[in-house]
């Protein structure tokens, strides 16, 4: 895999690195060889990207000291990291929709024409190279906001090369790829490192670790735990050393699916922009003791179709739950019926950041009679309901009266679910329920939503993450380009055909 | 190595502030202290701009302490503090929903025009026939809202732009409406008006005629802002939908609703900023008669209060104060149109010390709430 | 006006088979056609007169360059409702280098009063991090309160002076003729003036084309040359250099341009002096070349039109001046003729037409009714109305700069961060 490489390409010593009220990173020491791919593993939080980040000039540490091809060196910016060669592609793109895919690469260290003016046909000759190189093919003058999500991924991987980077870090790479996707990354990024060229990887996918690195690193809870190489090491092994115990897994349950349909959707069709819906003819049912799984790449209407379902967007179709139609329903309305929502992003839609956590708990629930005085709130009462939430759902807080944004990312999640769950609803809608969170906080999530799930809950389930979907999903609904073109049966799919699914590769009648 | 607890950075909020206060409180101890601080600062930039062009602040600020021992001043300070309540809490409903309403100025005149000409033609007796001017007044302004409400709520057209552009629009109208339909003609006269309202329809002054009973009503006003916003359960949705509208929207609750109901209330309070000048002083409208600008002093007034309902009250009398020593800064030589000057920096100063000083608040409280729930680290 | 669909700059319209700069030429000749029909069936022949034009240039100027301010700060994520308050400064420092100076260093002034507006507005939001909408309020206090103060201190005992006003300038800017065309000097030798002798025939398009020539190079400040020369300036700096694709990049996506380096927050300083600055132009423009002194209100609102015309400009140099001419155009007719306003009922009437067969037949049915609502509406105006009210017609431009916005099309790009607060280092 590696080629012979006996020098280091970069060596981190007894970092540390704090924020206001977290100690980010500490005792971390790092030694990468040059041309090889070297993982960094760890869960959500362990502080990975924080110690990228420092590596790469956005933050500076409090202690310890970065050396780069053997010199020692201190990064005030990005900038000069990338001009010692580094460059970094981030877990969430640094791109401008609104520019072409030309500016956004060329951003920051335009050629130069003299008199203030862009070369631009330097440039173009320069990343038309690259492409070559890394066998690639992207139109130049396109707006970013056109591309696909790989693609965009290859154009973040140009912006670093065309800056002559010849060390890459890459911050959960895999995150947003399907299977097949990965495997083509994973290529390119071989066919860097045996041009000489040095790779890190972080990741807390603990499969593909093992099956690209030369080198493995595992951080947990801020700190440097373990160095070690694939062959010596096994998946549970790599858990052990990420969580200090097995990873929490999403399967297993012991009822089985009801008879009653709890959410029934026929027909749903949402408009899109330019004409084109987002959503066509969506039609599926949910059980009662049922966790129905929405498989599909980010964008292909997931968010448009919860938004139909819970009458955020106007929609054609009809929606049922627990029998009755809510197709006109206003979405409080729906919510009396017995929807809950877990959103997407919840600090978009799901929290107010500044206000305490008992009127995080209150929104949407005010017009519940004891939470109420007539046309008044009732405070205390509000209090009450919220601190029954934190207490029930684990949400780690000082108290009821802290300020959302108080909270790390987990809590403010375990908030979300409890909030959502905690008036018993009978249809819940989670969208990316453990999404950025740490394992103790996504084991908590698993369980809470299979024990509501055993009550007799039933629950669509929309996910990125492969594993939860397969795990704690009874049949799995692959949603591409706004329509349902497939039903699996999640004991017998493996995670790279469901990914063919979800690309379209793959196409089967929906059931 | 050493064992580490997460080190809170020395904060100089450290110095007002306890563990014991809940977030709530301390929010409120911060934003105090930093306009007071802001307050202070801002009169010691005035009086350098007074000493570098040639004016002596000392005179300035001796003539304004000895205003603010006039009994007399402090009841002009009331008087004049009353139209700036009703225009702060105004433009405060709106901001509460994050909407600027630039356009109580439109609103407040055109509902002064409207509802002057309307109590001069009718003929009630005397308390409704003041409830029916104020009645009128409030639609009057909360009419005029509605049009940039509707704007921004279905066509998404920015409400600044919008209410600015009404405002130039409301006085061509009025002043339309003035001159075609609603002038009283009286031989000689150049100070044109509406027709005078009867006496059913004006409300008394006390103190020797220095203070309109129209005062009190302000203070209702407030006493009603701080009730419907921070009190009810509407309020609370305003708040959230002008926090996150996103997650408002999510609950269920209509952001484009709210957009109208908040601006077509905050027109609405708008209406009553003439009504002192209407009920208790000029008992008409006319160009000369009826003051303007009150609806941008509303604006500061509102953002000095930090648009909570004790705020706007203090805030509309230390500019009711310094507008009533004005004039007596002019006798003592001082360019009285420094005033302005100071409540527009005063008003700069606050608003950059408050969020410096929220910021830092913000920052310390998470520092405070990880520390609490973070295990001790060790090596 | 009518709404234009051109409002996407990127994804061409299937349906058309003219690029984006035709179809702008297109739809100007057909607006221009019914404005000739217009004239020659009611007669008011400064409609397209090079008098009425030329007042028009004049009007457009300011406002012209109070889009460019809004384009500069918008376009590098910031919010700039201060841009009133940065023209009364430049008001003020304009006629008081014009007063003690010399117009040229009136302007100079007059655009450091702005840039002086546009620094308190960036340390606010950029330093202190405050609100934006705010910021540019109480720039506008400050510049209200401060041009009273300032004139108090400066104006009140000279002649002609006085607290909301500046004694008159010494010398105005030089007004200029093109030769040829508006019969200007050459070398001293007096030129025929083409234009002018086109427009006096009155013939049907060729005339009105003439008058607009005309109006444009005849009796032109050099001051407006200026102003016009930023249109292409700013789209060259904007589209061709390092430092316009930083600005844009700190507009669309400021955490990009951080990671990789680039210094949003000075970029954002120098864009935001920049905006000032040419906001205290058009500030000096009014005071120094408008009239020939200060005055306050004087600026009336140009700050905000020049903001509502970055927004139907689609956020481009050409777009801004297409607005800012609407504009000068509909202050241009107001002033130089109060009667002829009825005429323009009948261009409202004849525009309503053209626009409700041209959607008929692209089956835009919804446009088609709004269209024809708007002609009939227009037209019964012309029969019934013989003269709009003087304190109406007040409030016209204000008006139109309503109905624009609330008609513009949906398919604008606004930049994607703009008024979006942004620290650097923070994570995103």
């Amino acid at each position: 895999m590696a080629s012979a490489s006996g020098d280091i390409a970069v060596e981190l010593t007894d970092i540390e690195k704090r924020f206001p009220g977290v100690l980010a990173n500490y005792d971390v020491n790092l030694t990468v060889r040059r041309g090889t791919i070297h993982s960094i593993v760890g869960e959500n939080g362990a502080g990975k990207s924080t110690l990228m980040k420092v590596l790469y000039g956005m933050h500076q540490p409090e202690e310890g000291s970065v050396s780069v091809d053997g010199a020692e060196v201190a990064f005030r910016t990005p900038a000069d990291a990338i001009s010692a060669g580094i460059g970094m592609v981030h877990q969430h793109f640094k791109l401008a929709d609104n520019l072409t895919v030309l500016e956004n690469i060329i951003l920051g260290s335009e050629p130069s024409r003299g008199g203030g003016r862009i070369d631009f046909a330097a440039a173009r000759s320069s990343i038309t190279e690259i492409m070559q190189q890394i066998g690639t093919e992207l139109d130049l003058d396109e707006l970013v906001s056109e591309l696909g999500v790989g693609e965009r991924q290859r154009v973040e991987i140009i912006k670093v090369l065309f800056r002559g980077a010849n060390i890459l870090i890459l911050d959960e790479p895999t995150a947003v790829l399907v299977p097949d996707e990965v495997d083509e990354l994973f290529a390119t990024l071989q066919r860097l490192v045996d041009d000489g060229a040095t790779v890190i990887f972080i990741s807390h996918k603990l499969d593909e670790v093992l099956s690209v690195s030369d080198d493995i690193t595992v951080m947990r809870q801020g700190t440097t735990v373990a160095h070690t190489q694939p062959a010596d090491i096994d998946r549970p092994g790599l858990a052990e050393l990420m969580v200090g115990s097995e990873l929490p897994s999403p399967a297993g349950r012991n009822t089985t699916v009801g008879d009653t349909v709890r959410l029934a959707f026929r027909d749903i069709t949402v408009d899109g922009p330019e004409g084109r819906p987002t959503v066509q003819n969506a039609t599926l049912d949910v059980k009662e003791r049922e966790i129905l799984g929405i498989a599909g790449v980010e964008g292909n209407g997931q968010f448009e179709l919860c938004a139909a379902l819970l009458g955020l967007t106007a929609s054609a179709g009809t929606v049922e739950v627990d029998g009755m139609d809510v197709s006109t329903a206003s979405t409080a309305d729906r919510y009396d019926a017995g929807l809950a929502y877990i959103p997407f992003d919840r600090h978009r839609e799901g929290l107010m950041l500044t206000a305490p956590l008992w009127q995080n708990t209150l929104l949407g629930r005010d017009h519940e009679p004891e939470l109420r005085n007539g046309p008044l709130v009732n405070a205390p009462a509000a209090v009450a309901a919220s601190e029954e939430i934190i207490e029930r759902f684990g949400v780690l807080t000082p108290n009821a009266h802290t300020p959302a944004f108080a909270l790390s990312g987990g809590n403010q999640q375990k908030l979300l679910v409890g909030r959502a769950m905690v008036t018993e609803p009978s249809v819940l809608i989670a969208a990316h329920p453990t999404r950025g969170i740490d394992v103790g906080a996504q084991a908590a999530v698993w369980d809470e939503i299979r024990m509501a799930r055993d009550a007799g809950m039933a629950v669509l389930l929309v996910s990125a993450d492969l594993e939860e979907l397969i795990g704690l999903s009874d049949r799995i609904a692959v949603l591409f380009e706004g329509e349902i073109t497939a039903q699996l049966d999640p004991d017998t799919i493996t995670a790279a055909e469901l990914g063919g699914y979800m690309t379209g590769v793959r196409q089967r009648e929906a059931s | 190595m050493t064992t580490t607890e997460p080190d809170i950075s020395k904060n100089p909020l450290d110095k007002i502030l306890t563990p014991s206060q809940s977030p709530q409180l301390q929010t409120a101890i911060v934003t105090v202290a930093a306009s007071l601080l802001g307050v202070l600062i801002a009169l010691g930039i005035s009086a350098f701009i007074l000493a570098v062009t040639g004016k002596n602040p000392v005179d300035a600020f001796t003539t304004i302490v000895e205003t603010a021992g006039n009994t007399d001043k402090l009841v002009e300070m009331l008087d004049r503090a009353t139209p700036l309540i009703f225009s702060a809490t105004a433009v405060a409903i709106g901001f509460k929903m994050n909407l600027f309403n630039i356009g109580v100025e439109g609103q407040y005149l055109f509902a002064a025009l409207i509802s002057a000409q309307a109590g001069s033609s009718v003929n009630l007796p005397a308390p409704i026939h003041v409830l029916f001017i104020l009645i009128v007044a409030v639609c009057a302004g909360a009419a005029w809202a509605s049009i940039a409400a509707v704007l921004k709520a279905y066509k998404n057209i920015h409400e600044v732009i919008s209410t600015i552009m009404l405002n130039f629009i409301g006085l061509a109208v009025i002043q339309w409406l003035f001159e075609s339909f609603f002038r009283e003609e009286i031989e000689g006269n150049l100070n044109v008006k509406t027709k005078l309202l009867p006496n059913s329809g004006r409300m008394p002054t006390i103190i020797d005629g220095r203070l309109s009973t129209v005062f009190f009503l302000a203070l209702l006003v407030i006493v009603g802002y701080y009730v419907l916003v921070y009190r009810s359960r509407f309020g609370f949705r305003l708040r959230a939908s002008g926090e996150n509208p996103d997650a408002a929207r999510t609950v269920g609750i209509s952001a484009r609703t709210m957009v109208m109901l908040s601006m077509i209330i905050s027109g609405g309070v708008a209406g009553l900023v003439a009504m002192k000048s209407l009920l208790s002083e000029a008992y008409a409208y006319g160009p000369n008669a009826t003051p303007i600008q009150l609806g941008f002093a509303g604006i500061t007034v509102a953002l000095l209060g930090r648009n909570h309902p004790v705020g706007i009250l203090l805030a509309a009398m230390l500019f009711g104060f310094l507008d009533s020593a004005s004039a007596t800064l002019q006798l003592a030589g001082v360019p009285s149109s420094i005033v302005r000057v100071m409540q527009a920096i005063i008003v700069l100063c606050v608003v950059i010390l408050n969020e410096a000083a929220i910021r830092r608040l913000n920052v310390r409280t998470a520092e405070q709430a990880q520390a609490q729930l973070a295990p001790e680290v060790n090596a | 006006m009518t709404a234009t669909d051109a409002g996407s700059v990127t994804t061409a319209d299937p349906a058309s088979r003219f690029s984006r700069p035709q179809r702008l030429a297109i739809q100007a000749l057909v607006l221009l056609s019914l404005l000739s029909l217009t004239r020659m069936w009611t007669g008011f022949d400064n409609l397209t007169s090079s008098g009425t034009i030329g007042a028009a240039l004049r009007l457009t100027v300011p406002i012209l360059l109070a889009g460019l301010a809004a384009l500069w700060s918008d376009r590098v994520g910031v919010v700039n409702i201060g841009i009133e308050g940065m023209m009364i400064l430049g008001t003020w420092f304009g006629a008081y280098g014009a007063w003690q100076f010399d117009p040229w260093i009136g302007l100079v002034f007059a655009i450091i009063g702005g840039m002086i507006g546009g620094l308190i507005h960036a340390i606010g939001t950029i330093r202190f991090g405050i609100d934006q909408v705010i910021s540019g309020v109480v720039i506008n206090l400050l510049a209200l309160s401060g041009g009273r103060f300032l004139s108090e201190l400066a104006f009140v005992g000279e002649v002609q002076g006085g607290i909301s006003q500046s004694p008159p300038q010494k010398r105005g800017i030089p007004i200029i003729d093109i030769p040829f065309l508006a019969g200007g000097d050459l070398f001293g030798w007096d030129t025929p003036d083409m234009f002018g002798w086109l427009e006096e025939r009155q013939w049907f398009l060729l005339s009105d084309l003439a008058g607009i020539g005309g109006g444009l190079t005849g009796g032109v400040s050099m001051a407006s040359l200026l102003a016009l020369a930023m249109v292409p300036l700013s789209a060259w700096v904007l589209w061709r250099t390092a430092f316009g694709l930083r600005m844009r990049s700190s507009g669309e996506n400021p955490w990009a341009g951080e990671s990789l380096g680039v210094n949003i927050n000075r970029v954002r300083y120098q864009a935001l002096v920049i905006s000032g600055g040419l906001a205290g132009l058009g500030g000096g423009f009014l005071s120094i070349v408008s009239s020939s002194f200060y005055r306050q209100g004087q600026t009336a609102g140009r700050g905000f039109i020049g903001l509502a015309t970055a927004i139907f400009g689609n956020w481009t140099p050409s777009g801004i001046l297409g607005g800012a001419a609407l504009f000068g155009y509909s202050e241009g007719i107001k002033l130089v003729a109060g009667g002829s306003l009825t005429g323009l009922f009948l261009f409202v009437a004849l525009i309503g037409l053209t626009v409700t067969l041209s959607s008929l037949v692209l089956r835009k049915q919804q446009r088609a009714l709004i269209a024809a609502a708007v002609g009939v509406i227009a037209w019964v105006g012309y029969l019934t109305i013989a003269e709009v009210p003087e304190s109406l017609t007040q409030g016209l431009p204000y008006f139109i700069t309503l109905v624009v916005l609330a008609t513009a099309s949906q398919r604008l790009r606004p930049p994607s961060a703009n008024g979006v607060p942004y620290r650097p280092g923070e994570a995103h």
